[in-house]
Order: C-alpha cells, then structure tokens, then sequence
C-alpha cells in the first residue's frame, strides 16, 4: 500500500515535531509567561504582568560580562589549540596511528567532565602549578577561583568537539588542490592560506558554534574552578531558580540569554556567510 | 600537620573523591541540573571501589533518600543500617536551607529525609512541605532528653514535625600558622580579610551566615531585615568581594589544602580541620552571630517512608548517635548521648563555647527565609 506524499511527511517529522513541542517550545513558552511574573511572598512564582523583571537584568551585569567574555575567548582558545591539532591528524600523521591518536582525543570523555574538572582544582590549587612555578622562581601565583582557572577549564572540557569538525573538513582536503598550487609557484604558507584553510572553514564554523553555544549556557566549570566568584549567567540562573527562588527574575535572565544568543549566533551566521561569498568571489571553490 | 608544598597523590584524591561520593563535597545540586549524576552513577557502579552494597529489598525498601549538610554524618553508620535494613542510603548534600527550600517547592525532590535548621521549619509547615512526625514510628526519641532551645522548634501549633539532630555555632576558622593575631570579633574577620589575608577568605554561600556575619561587623542583629542595615551590610559585602577566595558552604578542602586561610565555619567543621590540622583554630566572634539547632524531618509525599521513619530512628539512637558525634564533631543537645561521649569532648572550648560568648549568638529568624530582601542581596552579591 502506498502511503500519499502528506502522510510520509508526517510519519518522518511527527516524532520530533511532538519532541521539540512537548520538550522545548512548550516549557520556553511556560518560561516566557513566568518572565513578566512575580516572585512569590515565600518565593517561588506569583502570576502578574510587570516588565519589573527585566528592567532589574542591569543588577546582573557583571554574569553577562562573563559570559560574554569568557565563552568567545574559550572558543577561540580551543580553536587556536585545535586548528593544529586537527591538521596534524588530518595531514601529517601515518595513517596507520590515526586511529589511535583520534581515539586518543576522545579518551577524556570516558570520564565525567565532573571528575576532570575536579581534578583542575588540585592543579591549578596552591599545591599544584602555582608550587611548581614557585620552584622555578617564577613568583607566587594564584590561579584557582579566577577567570583564567575558568577559562583553563572551559578550553580543556571542550577541545575535542572543536578537534573533531575541523579534523573533518581538513581530511576530506583534495590533496592535488595543493600540488596544482606548489606547481604554479605557490609557498607551503600561501598554499594553507589560499587553499587549506578556506576549505576547512566549514568545519571551523562548526567546531566554534557548537563550542559557543554550549558555553554561553556553561554552570559547572564556573561553579568549580570559579570558587563562586566568576560567575556566569548560568550560575546567576541557577543561583534564582535554587538559592533566592525568584522564578520570575530568572525567568527574565533565560529570555534574556536565550535572545543574546540568538542574536549572537545570527551576526556570527551573517560573517561566514559574507565570507563564503568573498571566497567564492575569488574563484578559491 | 600540613603541607603546603606536597602535591596531591594519588592515594589521596581517590580519597577525596570518596568523599565526593560520600556526599562530603562541594555543593551538588548541579548534579541534578546537568544529570552528571547519573553519570557519576554509571561510573561509580564502573569502578569496583566505589560500588555500593548490594542491597536486599526487605519490608522497608531497597533505598532512603537523605538530604544533609556537608560532613555531617559517619558514613560507617549508613553502611550498618543498610546491613541491618537492606536499605541503603543515599545521600544528597546542600549548602544552605534556601537550597533545600527551592527543592522541596520544586517538587519531586525525592527526598525521605532532610535536615532543616530550627528557624525553618515554620515556614515548612505553612507551606504544607513537611509532615508531622508519627513518634509510635520513633521509639528512641525521648523528648525528656532534650533541652527545650534545641528542641522547641521542632514542634509547630503543638504537634511535632522535626526531631533534634544536632546544634552548634557558625563562627571562624583560621590558619594560626599564617594570622598575626588569633580572631575573636567578625570585626577582624572582615578587616584582616581586605588587608593581609587578601585572597585567602571564604564565606559561606548561604544568605543567613554570610549576611548576618556582615551585619554583625556593624554590631546590627544577625537576622536584621532593616533596609538600611542591609545596605550597609551589602556594601561591606561588594567591598570584599575581591579579596575572598572563595564563595562556598565547602570551606574543608581550601582549607585543608593551604589555598584558603580563613573561613566562615561552622563548630563541627572548625572541630574536624583542627583535629586533623592544630594550626587551623576556630572561634566565634565576640559581637555575636548564630547559635543553631538542626533537626531530621520528613517531606510530604516521602516515596520511602517507612525507610525514612527507621533511618530517623536509627540516627537517633544514642549508641550510633554517639558515634556520629565522634566522626562529625558537632554538638549534640541529647543528654542520653552527651553521657556517653568522652568528657574531653563535652569541655572542648570549639563545641561548647565560653558562656559570654554563647549568650551573644542568635538564633536564626524565620523570617529571614523568605525575605526577598535578602535572598536578593544575596544574589547580587554573588554576581556582582
């Protein structure tokens, strides 16, 4: 029996149509309602409609600027560790060790992010590097519970979902693209700026949205390495929803975040974009 | 003795992650909110060491759901009853009483047991959160053996909803190896704070404690809701915010450790790090601050009450209560178990301060709970 062209369309997106609405526009929506709330006498949430809440967002400041801060510079981190890596793997590396040196970069997901982070306390603690450095006469440092242990944490929890996407986009490389640019007079460095890098391009987009996104809403790392005092809005969230209870408020600050991402990610959207057209524009493709 | 220079071994983080599995660390309520729980869950039944006992389902379940403080219990003691039961416990740890408040107002905190402190629980009871205590289901409770400030706000309206647990001070710890003088007013703890321990202080990240102690530096009422005290007391607390090391109710490891100096503290732990290291010293400041009581209660809706009411019963009893006592260093405010505690314990100067200095703690208001003031100033304090 044939099914009609309709019915197929709904057997292949019903299942995550009915997903995204129950799971993610339904509670968004709960969310948005709560934002215009207020926070009720023992906490918790009281119906109201006030704009009360986001005029008071300026109080958070300070979790924004973290935010805003530390998640492009961990993306860039990791991109600027990655990039080389990847093209090691990708390029220079026998083929017979690639295997094991890819399954090398997933070896730390085996283990919780929790545990690894933990262990970031005891080495960037008095105890651990700072010691070290004393040793050498290089001064005293303190390096837990500030912006650069989250920063440490952020790029080491991370670097494997930027190796792998641009790993991708450098391994699919046609090989002769750059033989045919040694052969008309091209130097190794002119090669990888003209023909390698605008063809991994791709895969850095995606290393670096996927990495962005996923720390514009980072708590753990903060909470672990940042001692409670380099907070990012997902601690100032969960500090509402858990600590305060003023779901109204905190309600506001995810509206918030999720349009600050939105329009960070559309801008970033744009950028390729125009600079996939000047790619083509100079016949690179 | 400590250290400074030893890195971690590798021995000792095993340790410490035992203890993390323990529930003896840092806050986890991100656990929950991440589901790195069941990760830690999947990994810890990975790992041979860190597997639980079995448990044999008897008549009361296979499992109790404990919410406590950070090292407040004798892990030997959950390992007994779970021998004893067959239920074995599970243990969920928090940093403040706002912290279990917003989870049981969520829902579905799964919760059997939890420890509220005293000025708590009313607003427990008005909110229809916790139910009253069946005592037939407590037989090693003795009312009798307790005195009336550390029991009395169990009971609400004349029924009973909570069971003493312990009481004890928040006062503050210090590495004496590192302070020119010993600490005695919350005065100095803020002022060395901004001067030669800059960098090296941890206050707790629980409104009452950090706030009241702020208020105290003024000589204003720990529980003090009065606008412009609070002000006052913000601005001190945005002054510091850049020499504290650390906002954190898991002030044991910085400490331990060498990267922190100096702490908000509560009697038990300030007993525990000078047990385990003399230079860290503990007192309460002499203007005043918190004097507390904590009990066991059971949550509305508690999915293994009849686990809940045995485990109760066994904490209670003066034998494994004593022994938590021993392990924990809080004071206990059960006569039938003061009796059996070496005398040494009973005179210490940490768990039973000098009169003077009692008569000037607080206890907490409940009024302070729920306090938007608060509980916003707080928060701004935290993100600011």
């Amino acid at each position: 029996m044939a099914i009609s062209r309709h019915k197929a369309r709904l057997l292949l997106l019903g299942p995550a149509g009915l997903w995204y609405a129950a799971l993610l526009v339904l509670p968004l929506a709960v969310v948005l309602v709560y934002s215009f709330g207020e926070r009720a006498a023992a906490g918790g949430y009281a119906p109201a409609f006030t704009l009360a809440q986001y005029a008071n967002l300026g109080s958070r400041w300070a979790a924004f600027k973290n935010t805003l801060v530390l998640a492009p510079a961990g993306t860039l981190a990791a991109l600027l560790i990655a990039y080389p890596l990847a093209y090691f793997l990708a390029v220079r590396v026998n083929p017979k060790w690639r295997t094991a040196l890819l399954v090398l970069v997933i070896v730390p997901f085996w283990t919780s992010i929790l545990i690894r982070s933990y262990a970031w306390i005891y080495l960037l603690g008095g105890r651990g590097i700072p010691t070290l450095l004393a040793d050498l006469g290089l001064g005293d440092w303190r390096l837990i519970n500030t912006p650069f242990a989250v920063l440490v944490g952020i790029v080491y929890g991370y670097l494997p979902l930027m190796v792998f996407p641009v790993y991708v986009s450098l391994e699919k490389l046609d090989k002769r693209l750059l033989e045919a640019a040694a052969d008309l007079g091209a130097p190794p460095w002119r090669s990888f700026l003209q023909v390698t890098l605008p063809l991994s391009l791709p895969g850095v987009a995606t290393g670096s949205m996927l990495v962005f996104i996923l720390l514009m809403g980072e708590y753990l790392i903060p909470q672990m390495l940042g001692g409670g005092k380099v907070f990012f809005v997902g601690n100032a969230l969960v500090d509402l929803f858990l600590q305060s209870r003023n779901w109204a408020f905190g309600s506001a600050m995810s509206v918030t975040l999720v349009a600050t991402m939105l329009v960070v990610v559309t801008l970033y959207m744009r950028f390729l974009k125009r600079i996939g057209a000047a790619r083509d524009d100079i016949g690179v493709m | 003795m400590q250290d400074d220079k030893a890195p971690i071994t590798r021995q000792k983080f095993i340790e410490e992650l035992l203890r993390y599995r323990k529930g003896s660390v840092t806050r986890r309520h991100f656990l929950g909110v991440t589901g790195l729980g069941t990760a830690m869950a999947v990994m810890g039944g990975a790992m041979p060491l860190l597997s639980p006992r079995r448990a044999f389902a008897q008549d009361i379940g296979g499992e109790v759901v404990l919410a406590t403080w950070p090292n407040y219990h004798d892990p030997a003691n959950f390992d007994a009853f779970a021998a004893e039961t067959g239920a074995a416990v599970q243990v969920n740890v928090f940093g403040s009483n706002e912290e279990m408040l917003a989870k049981l107002q969520a829902g579905g905190s799964g919760w059997d047991v939890f420890v509220p402190t005293n000025y708590t629980i009313t607003t427990y009871v008005d909110a229809d959160l916790i139910e009253p205590l069946d005592l037939s289901k407590l037989p090693n409770y003795d009312a009798a053996a307790f005195e009336a400030r550390f029991a009395d706000a169990g009971t609400v309206g004349g029924k009973l909803y909570a069971v003493p647990k312990n009481w004890g001070t928040t006062g503050m710890a210090w590495d004496s190896s590192k302070a020119k003088a010993p600490f005695t007013s919350w005065k100095e703890f803020f002022d060395v704070t901004m001067t030669d321990f800059s960098g090296r202080t941890m206050v707790h990240d629980y409104q009452l404690t950090t706030i009241g102690n702020a208020l105290k530096y003024f000589g204003y009422s720990f529980n003090s809701i009065d606008a412009k005290e609070l002000a006052d007391a913000e601005k001190l607390l945005i002054d510091v915010k850049p020499h504290l090391f650390a906002i954190t109710s898991d002030y044991q490891p910085a400490m331990r450790n060498g990267d922190a100096w100096l702490t908000m503290c509560w009697t038990g732990e300030g007993k525990q790090l000078n047990r385990d290291i003399p230079e860290i010293q503990f007192a309460v400041g002499k203007e005043g601050g918190e004097i507390w009581s904590d009990y066991y209660a059971i949550p509305k809706n508690a999915p293994h009450r009849d686990a809940a009411y045995a485990l109760i019963n066994y904490l209670i009893d003066p034998q494994v209560n004593a022994k938590e006592a021993l392990a924990h260093g809080f004071p206990v405010a059960d006569s039938r178990v003061n009796a059996l505690l070496p005398p040494e314990l009973l005179a210490d100067p940490i768990l039973h301060p000098a009169a003077e200095l009692l008569n000037a703690l607080e206890f907490g208001a409940a009024v302070t709970l729920t306090d938007p003031n608060r509980a916003e100033l707080m928060a701004r304090f935290k993100s600011a």
